[in-house]
This record gives structure tokens, sequence and C-alpha cells, in this order.
């Protein structure tokens, strides 16, 4: 064998995390992108090379003084940024109250969206009642904009006997027919492929409806991510395709899993139109999602977003990020906190003000905490009542097998 | 000898490992830096280096094919699939890419390489975190398949399979990282009080292929595997009957004299697994019993598994073989 002559030091890269345990996370302040940098292309006449500069830049809308600037400003109503900010503290809230569950015992496992709580909620509002949601783990915040009552989502969590699934799913894997919220899975980025499909059939069948899906950037290394890029990119339905690069899958950060450039100049080399945005302005992501919703109904195809964000908490329950990342990086996160990003903006303009927010707060952790006694009234993890066990056995095929129904004699439940 | 949990074991195993031969290589999710999310690669980056022991990206389709080519040229890797369920995606590279690499190249080339995953139930996962999938790999020629119970045998059969020089899958209980599971999810025993809990800090191996016999007795054979190995065993003291108890450990290939031998000496068999029943492992050593043992059976031999259902979140007990359930069909054997 001839010896390899070469200059790298070890045998091959091994990317690294900017920061470790012990280090003191720095992320340079504030974006150097500017709400005016990018212009906003017409929709309707835009192709994969006009959004060049916005897959590798950033689309902001809220600036550093919390004013709305530069052509993205979607100029949304009052009443809308208010629903929004109800919507987001709701879900923050929400999570926390599951959490407290699941460390007593009340809940096997949990997952929060702390920090990501404006992606699903701004992005989903930007669409149509009829559209089709593909989520990841950290997008259940759709559900509040969809309507989705509280008890009914907790009685998933808890696996008791009002849950919708039947006890059958872990907590968080939430799936709702009404709101066309499709459950989310545990072996992850299936969804991203399936949502193609879907789109798919909804151009078939001429209705007017568009699909959305989100994947993490640990995610988008699986195969599923990269054959929605090229069916998408092939046949053009109307999908938006979300890669939620939150720097983090579980303890791996994104510079040890990829060796790309922005993840959103990926979809730029399938000729999809491509888009950067900051994942913790409401604004922004309300105003992209728009624009990839007009295009996507218009018939012009599909829309890839990297929402960049930072993933505040711990992946789930059962994680502990102490051990592989510093606790000081969420506060030094150029996207700073989402909830008070959109809550500054309404109160620099006089829209919004302390009292309020903090009577809102008030009303939210009311309303949950009695939606919270109200689902354990149905039973909770540590004392039940649970589905009963013949739940096992029904719905696994249509109608129940020979096989199944003697399985589930012998069980005698 | 230390008191070791099987992770710790398995820990040791792979230490050794990488000692021993610098070909080896350790990857998979959040192995690296962190450890594993189980903690059984902890440390290992520090020790030997982050070409050795590496973070991979999340696609486990990527993983296999790149431990294929890893293997086939010269290393000997063994990468980790977080959860057993999770191996789908990387299905196709293990049925129809690692395990005929030896035969479709005429024996030209072969990839000996490792798949370490956490599988079974017992831990409130649901249907994407319990699976027990070893009947999808028993299936499939060319590979070894594996299933430790214990910290013991999890470090001496995880030595012989990174070893090996045939693809091995190697499955984990999950459940029994901790401790050894009895059936009963209030009853949380640690490995410190079991002797399989004790474990040499020295190299040593168990050879593949050998099935243990846990415990000897006259009036039925229980087989079992994994987790339903200790579940047996709390059945068999229920039952009062005198079993015989074989923890198979190596499925493919089984050790078929020590098992036809106790079924012979008992006439009676029970087989215990939680993945489902239909064309689990169960029903082809049931088949092949009865070809070797057939004029020695004094009852049809029994299977005791998971249903045929999805593997449920809130009621996994009643789904998971219970020592009620195995304790009624050893009983059962006693009839005829």
């Amino acid at each position: 064998m001839t010896e390899r002559k070469t200059i790298a030091t070890t045998p091959y890269t091994i990317g690294v995390a900017p920061f470790r345990p012990g280090d003191e996370s720095s992320f340079g302040g504030s974006f150097t992108e500017k709400p005016e940098d990018l212009n906003r292309p017409d929709p309707l006449k835009c192709d994969s090379q006009d959004t060049v500069n916005h897959a590798s830049g950033l689309i902001r809308v809220m600036d550093d003084d919390n004013k709305a600037k530069g052509e993205w400003n979607p100029k949304l109503s009052t009443e809308d940024m208010i629903q929004g900010l109800e919507y987001m503290m709701r879900l923050r809230i929400f999570d926390d109250r599951m959490l407290k569950m699941q460390r007593t015992g009340k809940l096997s496992f949990y997952m929060r969206s702390f920090g990501e709580e404006a992606i699903a909620i701004a992005q989903t509002m930007a669409l149509e009642t009829q559209d089709w949601i593909f989520p990841s783990y950290r997008q259940p915040g759709a559900q509040f904009v969809r309507g989705r009552d509280m008890v009914s989502m907790i009685c998933h969590c808890i696996g008791n006997t009002e849950d919708n699934v039947k006890g059958r799913q872990m907590p968080v894997h939430y799936t709702w027919k009404e709101g066309r919220f499709i459950s989310i899975s545990s072996p992850v980025g299936t969804q991203f492929s399936q949502a193609v499909g879907v789109a798919m059939a909804s151009a078939y069948k001429g209705d007017d409806e568009v699909c959305i899906s989100w994947l993490g950037d640990g995610t988008s290394a699986q195969g599923d991510y990269h054959y929605a890029l090229n069916f998408a990119s092939t046949f053009k339905p109307p999908v938006i395709l979300n890669v939620v690069n939150n720097q983090w899958a579980i303890s791996t950060h994104k510079n040890l899993a990829t060796g790309g450039r922005t993840f959103a100049e990926r979809g730029l080399a399938y000729d999809i139109p491509s888009l950067r945005v900051d994942g913790n302005d409401f604004l922004a992501l309300y105003s992209v999602t728009k624009w990839a919703r007009e295009r996507a109904g218009a018939g012009l195809g599909p829309t890839h977003i990297e929402v960049y964000t930072y993933r505040a908490g711990a992946h789930s329950s059962s994680d502990d990020p102490s051990a592989y990342r510093p606790d000081n990086e969420f506060e030094c996160w150029p996207g700073g906190d989402p909830v008070e990003r959109l809550k500054l903006h309404l109160i620099e303009a006089k829209l919004w003000d302390e009292k309020k927010h903090a009577a809102l707060e008030k009303k939210i952790d009311d309303e949950v905490m009695t939606a919270y006694k109200e689902a354990c009234e149905f039973g909770d993890l540590a004392s039940g009542p649970y589905p009963p066990a013949s739940t096992i056995f029904t719905e696994v095929y249509e109608t129940v097998p020979w096989h199944v129904q003697e399985q589930r004699e012998e069980l005698g439940k | 000898m230390t008191k070791m949990n099987m992770i710790a074991a398995l820990n040791s195993a792979l230490e050794h490992q990488l000692e021993r031969d610098e070909n080896v290589v350790i990857f998979g999710e959040d192995v690296g830096y962190f450890g594993g999310v189980f903690r059984v690669t902890a440390k290992l980056q520090d020790k030997f280096g982050a070409h050795r022991v590496f973070d991979s990206p999340l696609a486990e389709g990527g993983i296999a094919a790149i431990a294929m080519g890893m293997g086939l040229n010269g290393l000997r890797p063994v990468a980790e699939i977080q959860f057993a369920d999770y191996i789908f995606p990387a299905y196709d590279q293990i049925v129809n890419e690692i395990a005929k690499l030896r035969h479709r190249s005429g024996g030209e080339f072969t990839a000996p390489l490792t798949f370490r995953t956490p599988a079974g139930g017992g831990i409130k996962g649901g249907h994407h975190h319990s699976q027990s999938p070893e009947a999808q790999f028993t299936h499939t020629p060319g590979l070894k398949v594996v299933y430790c119970s214990n910290p013991y045998n999890a470090k001496g059969l995880l030595t012989s399979a990174i070893e090996c020089n045939d693809p091995v899958i190697f499955f984990e209980p999950k459940r029994c990282y901790r401790g050894p599971f009895y059936g009963d999810p209030h009853n949380v025993p640690t490995w410190n009080d079991h002797p399989d809990g004790e474990v040499p800090d020295d190299y040593y191996s168990i050879p593949l292929e050998q099935a243990r016999i846990v415990k000897e007795g006259s009036a039925c054979t229980v087989i079992a595997w994994g987790a339903m190995v200790h579940v047996s065993e709390q059945a068999i003291k229920d039952s009062g009957i005198d079993c015989e108890l074989i923890d198979l450990q190596t499925l493919v290939p089984w050790d078929r004299d020590t098992v036809v031998n106790s079924v012979k000496k008992t006439g009676r068999c029970v087989i215990v697994h939680e993945a489902p029943k239909t064309s689990g492992f169960g029903a082809e050593m049931s088949a092949s019993i009865q070809e070797r043992c057939f004029y020695n059976l004094e009852a049809p031999i029994i299977r005791v598994t998971g249903w045929d259902t999805p593997f449920p979140h809130t009621t996994e007990w009643d789904y998971l073989p219970s020592p009620e359930r195995i304790a009624e069909a050893i009983k059962k054997t006693q009839e005829e």
C-alpha cells in the first residue's frame, strides 16, 4: 500500500460544536443581516435563481429596535399579532405544565417547543384552514391555531381514557384529523416525503390545499428529506418544506452532521425557490409562509425554507443538555426569545403593554390549569384509569382477523 | 470482578476492543461526545479519539452503508442504531447489501461489522421505542443475530460479535440496562444483587452459537431471550414446576443441540418472546424442535409472545408476555 500524503492532521474531518460545557457561548451579539437586506420577489414570477440571496442570507422583519421593517413586513393586523402572541404564550405555559406533569410521574415523557414557539404558530396562521400539516416534534402549536381543545391534547399526552389515539402512542405524538394534523413519528423525517404525496393528491383532485411539513437540521440527513426535495422538484405539487435548523439534534450539533453551507441553499440545487428565515421572528415567519402559500396555491410548486433558530430546552424529558452544551446559549442567541420579541414589537408600536401582558399570562395560566385538572379526571399515567386493553387489538386492520381475535380472547380483557 | 450494569458491561467490551484492535471504530447518533443516549459509549471518545468514536449524521441508512464500506476496506466498525425501531431505514443496506456481500462476491469481499441496538419494551416507549425486530433479521441469510440478557453475557457476547467476521445484529434489551426485569413494572431491582451483575474487568468472550442453561429442570423446557429470560425465570418460580430455562443468546445460528437435548429430556416446551407471534423466531424454533423431538414430546409446544398488533403505550403490560401467561403455558404442558 502506498501511504497517503496529506496535509490533513486527522484521518477524516470530525466537525466541532461551537461551544461545549465549560465554554462561554457567544454568537457575536445581534444578527449582521438586516430586515432591509433582502427584497421580496413576486411570488408568482419567482424561480429558484431569484432566491439565491434569500437562501444564503436571512429574512428578517423585526429589527433590533423591535420595529417591523423591509419588504417582507407582512403588515399584520393588531388583532392577528396579539392572537399570535397569545398562542405562543399559551404553548409555553402549556409546555411548562406538561413537563411538571412528567416530572411528577403523571406523563411518561414530554417534549417542549421552548424557544421555537413562533414557528408552527406563525406559519399555520399564514395558511388556510384546509391546508395539511405534517409536523415534527416541535410543531404542536399548530393545533392551537386550528382550535384544538387543550383537554384533548393533555388527554393524549397522558394516554388516558379520553386520548383520541387510545393510549397507543407516546406523549406529544399528536394526531388530529379535524385539524388536518398528521401524527408525528419517532423515526424522524418520514413525514417530509409523505407531505409531498399529500400535495400531489391535492393537485390531482384539483382542491385548493397546500401541505406544509417540518423536520430538523439533524433529520435532514435522512433519505426522506432528499426524497421529498427531489419529488417536489420533479412534480411541483403545492408543498412547503421547512428545515427547522435549531442547531442541535439531541447532543449532535449541526456542525458534526453536515459539511454543507446553509440548509436553505440545498433547495437551489433542486431548482426549488429557497428562503432562509429568522425562526424567532414571528412576522418574518408569517411573511415567508404567506409567500410560499401564494406560489403553491397558484400551482407554481414547492418552496423550501430553512427556519433558523435555537433549541432552547432539552431535546426531551429524557435528555440532559448540560452534558454537551453550555447553559447560557439561548440567552445569547442573536434571534432572542420569539415570545419576548413579538411582545416588545407590540409594546414599541404602542399596541400592547406589560399590564395587559401580565393579565393575559394569568388568564392562560388559569385556563391551562383548569384544562389540566379536567384532563386528569379521565385518568393519569400514575393511577389510571387507562384505555381498555382491548384497544391493543382494534384498528390494526379494518376488521379484526381471526388470529388477532383469538389473541384478544386469550388476554381476556 | 466488578459490579456492573449492562451499560457498563457493554462499555467495557467496547473499550477492550478499541484497545486490542486499531481497526475497530464506533459511530452512530449521539455516541461520540455525549456517549450515547443510553451512555453505552460514554468516555470512549475521550480515551480513543474522535476519529475512532464519533457522532454520525442522523441517518440509519447512511450509518449502515458507511459501516459496510468501512468493513469491506479493512476496518471493523461497531455502529449503534439508537433504537431498534429506527433500524428500518437501514434495512435495504443490511438485507440486500451487507448480508449478501460475502456470497455475491464469490467470497472475495466481506464486511465484518456489528450493529448494536437497544430493543424491546417495558419503558413506556409506545410502538416506536419498544419493538423487538429480531425475526426481521433471522429471516435474512448472511446475518448473525445475537440477543444478550444480562451484564455478564452482554460483555462476552458483544466481544465475540465484534470479533466475528460475519455481520452481526446485536440486540440489547433496554429494559434490562440497569437491572433485570421480572415482569412487574413496580419492582425495579438493579444488577447489584444479581450474580450476572458480577463482570470481569478483563477481556473475555462468550462464543456465539451457544445457548445458556440458566436453570436445570426436568418437567418442561422454557426457551427465551433478552428481557424475557428474567420474566420466564419469575414465571417458573410462580408455577412451582421444575422447568429447565434456556437463554438462547444467539438466534442465528442457534444452539439446536442444547435445545433439542433439553426437550428430549423434558418432553415439553414453552417458547417465550416479546415480538409478535406470527413469523416470530419462536415459530422457527417450534418447527425445528418438533422435527427432531416429535416422538419425545408429551404435549404440544406452546409459544407465549407479544400480540400480533403494534406495541402499545399505556397498556404495555397487557402486551408483553407476563409471568402469569408464561406460568399458565407451563402448567398447560403438564396437563396433556
